[in-house]
């Protein structure tokens, strides 16, 4: 059987301007970019052309090729910049390769975004019939499914409201009705169920479960590593624009993805290579387990060592409102806690000082089950910006945590849940 | 469905079913327009007055200036009935350029995040517009009550100036909404072609007064020929039109229209990327 998307040699280039934000020009600076360049030419007639330092090509993709087989359901996961946005949006036409070819059998829908072209003014029914016609459906395919996206949404006693006074989950209820109503033979679905509450979510994991076994097929992008595991058959890991996993074993491959040792993470530490993360207040050199000497430690550690999690970073701006410190995931991306330095009372918090700093923290012995915990750097301004956001290509590391689980002669080996704290027990007087 | 349909993506491939997936998206062109239309009258006192009470207050002005302060020629009708003749298609022009300028821009989330033919956003644009052209055509069926103004067999022709004056529009408005999405400084040359445009256009008098000999130029200007071809369809009698410009009017008119769609579907692929 042939498959129902067939990718060649993909790659996607975009051009970065280094001098100004937007993606847009001006004609002002086009015009005066050739004149600029005109009278160099005049004053230097011989002179190679300049490459415009302003400038660089960037390739989202590099050279991708794959297939996908009908009925299959495909996660694609990576870091925030390998490419998975740019993939989605050429296999549903919103933008153009620059070079290769995709050939795909059938009606491609595209769910990118929840709600796209909503209009607040509009009334909850307004809506459903502007979205429908937004994402391809006509107007009798959107009549005939009408009462079944209301129930979905379970927004019947709103429907003439206009969606401005929705709260912001039956906003994304009635968004994903009408988007999981759709029937097409191929379904691209980006990140959408990071919104809503977890009844919600579960509603739609069923629905595009649902979408699957009716032997479509299925491409969805996550973050959510308990999604892609529950939804998908086989799963896509994209890195820097090119493939560097592709395999029915989606925990396999959310593995690599979560503790991979490629790109510079290295189990247990992470080091600086240069110029990385680079912020007006601080600046991560070192962030790794280490022993109370501040020694890294070499992976696995038992349960009952003391371990640490040191950040050794450059303080170039001190600011009151900077909070830094970490979370931390279970290998199916579950986060179990965040901790910042500035969580005791106000005059306990460590005093930070500019320049070259160390700060650490303990991680409390015999919590944790057995098993593969990745760390996240955090870092903010209180309540003003993230310099380090969760789930944000920030730097990484792992903690292996074998034996040591407790004194007890009856308790050796690991046992179920998350956590596994060896916790004291007495007879009460 | 049509399961058997392939869909090949490729670097600079001539969209083969693009025609075709214009006409499976014709309802949007629909709803978006109705979506304009109803966005723009909710919150609003007088709702749809709106589209009647602009034209008519500018038609006073344009007949208080030129008639009563300028004393210039009225060709035997009633000067209100020449100046909304002309202000109609005018109205129409500006109206569906200005806002089929910002659409793409406007509708930013929708172009990069789904799939359809980009023509659909300014062409509901100037429908829109059109729609507002329709309404206010309400006041010169009453100006001609008032006046006690029958029009001849010309009339029947107007459909076929209606038919210019859209293509006009459309032309103007997909080569200003490409233009935009690419360069920014598009948005501080829509109001002044706007402006502008009124001054050029034969809108607060007739053609007639323009000497002789630079009729042929003036109708370099295609909202021109748009104008007198309005004015000879609705008052007919004693208008005549100027035959060689009307006809250099309405070639530019499908010049811009044709080079207008070509520009537009030539760079529409690279909308997602730039806006």
């Amino acid at each position: 059987m042939s498959p129902v998307i067939a990718v060649e040699n993909l790659s996607k280039k975009y051009i970065i301007g280094h001098q100004k934000q937007e993606r847009y020009t001006t004609l002002r600076d086009v015009l005066a970019n050739g004149a600029k360049r005109f009278a160099h030419k005049l004053i230097h007639p011989f002179a190679a052309p300049e490459n415009d330092p302003t400038h660089e090509e960037f390739w989202a993709l590099k050279d991708i090729s794959f297939d996908i087989q009908q009925g299959d359901r495909v996660g694609i996961i990576g870091r925030n910049g390998a490419g998975k946005s740019t993939l989605l949006k050429i296999l549903s036409r919103i933008t153009e390769p620059t070079i290769g070819k995709v050939k795909i059998k059938g009606r491609v829908a595209s769910l990118l975004e929840v709600g796209t072209g909503f209009h607040p003014e509009l009334t909850g029914r307004e809506n459903i019939f502007l979205n429908g016609a937004i994402l391809g459906m006509s107007n009798a395919e959107i009549r005939k499914k009408f009462d079944e996206m209301v129930a979905f949404a379970e927004v019947e006693k709103f429907l003439d409201t206009p969606v401005k006074r929705y709260s912001s989950g039956m906003y994304v209820r009635l968004a994903f009705a009408v988007a999981a109503h759709l029937e097409p033979e191929v379904l691209v679905v980006d990140e959408v169920l990071a919104v809503g509450d977890a009844e919600f979510q579960k509603k739609c994991l069923g629905k595009m479960s649902e979408v699957g076994s009716e032997g479509r097929t299925v491409l969805f992008v996550s973050h959510n590593m308990n999604a892609i595991e529950q939804l998908c058959k086989a799963a896509m890991l994209l890195d820097r624009g090119e493939i560097r996993h592709f395999s029915a074993d989606v925990r396999e491959v959310v593995k690599e993805y979560l503790f991979g040792t490629h790109g510079g993470r290295t189990v247990g530490h992470w080091l600086n290579s240069g110029g990385e993360f680079s912020n007006p207040w601080f600046k991560p050199l070192k962030f790794q387990i280490t022993d109370e000497q501040g020694n890294g430690i070499v992976m696995p550690v038992r349960n009952d060592q003391e371990i640490w999690v040191t950040l050794e970073a450059e303080i170039t701006e001190l600011d009151p409102a900077l909070t830094i410190g970490y979370a931390i995931y279970t290998d199916d991306g579950t986060p179990l806690y965040w901790s910042y330095q500035t969580d005791g009372a106000e005059h306990k918090w460590p005093r930070l000082e500019k320049g070259t700093c160390t700060l650490r923290s303990k991680i409390p012995s015999r919590l944790f089950n057995e098993g593969d915990y990745r760390l996240e750097l955090l870092g903010g301004l209180h309540y003003r910006e993230w310099l380090f956001e969760p789930g944000k290509s920030v730097p990484s590391i792992t903690l292996q945590i074998r034996g040591g689980l407790s004194d007890s002669p009856y308790w050796m080996v690991r046992r179920p849940g998350i956590l596994a704290p060896a916790l004291g027990w007495e007879v009460a007087r | 469905m049509d399961n058997q349909r392939l869909l090949v993506i490729e670097a600079g491939r001539a969209e083969r079913h693009y025609w075709k997936d214009l006409w499976r998206y014709h309802e949007l062109f629909y709803f978006l327009a109705w979506r304009d239309i109803l966005v723009r009258y909710k919150q609003t006192v007088i709702g749809l007055a709106w589209a009647l009470i602009r034209p008519f207050l500018t038609m006073v002005v344009f007949v208080v200036v030129f008639s009563k302060l300028a004393k210039l020629p009225s060709e035997g009708v009633p000067y209100p009935i020449l100046v909304f003749a002309a202000l109609l298609p005018w109205q129409f022009f500006s109206s569906a350029f200005s806002s089929a300028g910002d659409s793409l821009i406007s509708n930013a989330g929708m172009i990069s995040k789904v799939y359809f033919p980009r023509l659909v956003i300014p062409t509901s644009a100037v429908i829109v517009s059109f729609v507002d052209f329709l309404i206010s055509g309400i006041i010169l069926v009453g100006l001609m009550l008032w006046y006690g103004f029958a029009p001849d067999w010309r009339i029947i022709t107007l459909p076929f100036f209606i038919f210019i004056a859209f293509a006009a529009a459309m032309g103007a408005g997909l080569w200003i909404a490409a233009l935009n999405v690419k360069y920014r400084d598009m948005r501080y040359i829509i109001p002044f072609v706007v402006q502008f445009g009124l001054y050029v256009s034969p809108v607060g008098f007739s053609s007639a007064i323009v000497p002789e000999q630079w009729r042929l130029l003036y109708s370099l200007n295609p909202m021109v020929g748009v104008i007198d071809g309005f004015r000879w369809a609705i008052l007919g009698g004693n208008t005549q039109l100027y035959w060689p410009g009307f006809l250099l009017s309405l070639f530019l008119v499908l010049v811009i229209l044709v080079t207008g769609i070509v520009y537009f579907r030539k760079t529409e692929k690279t909308f997602a990327d730039v806006i």
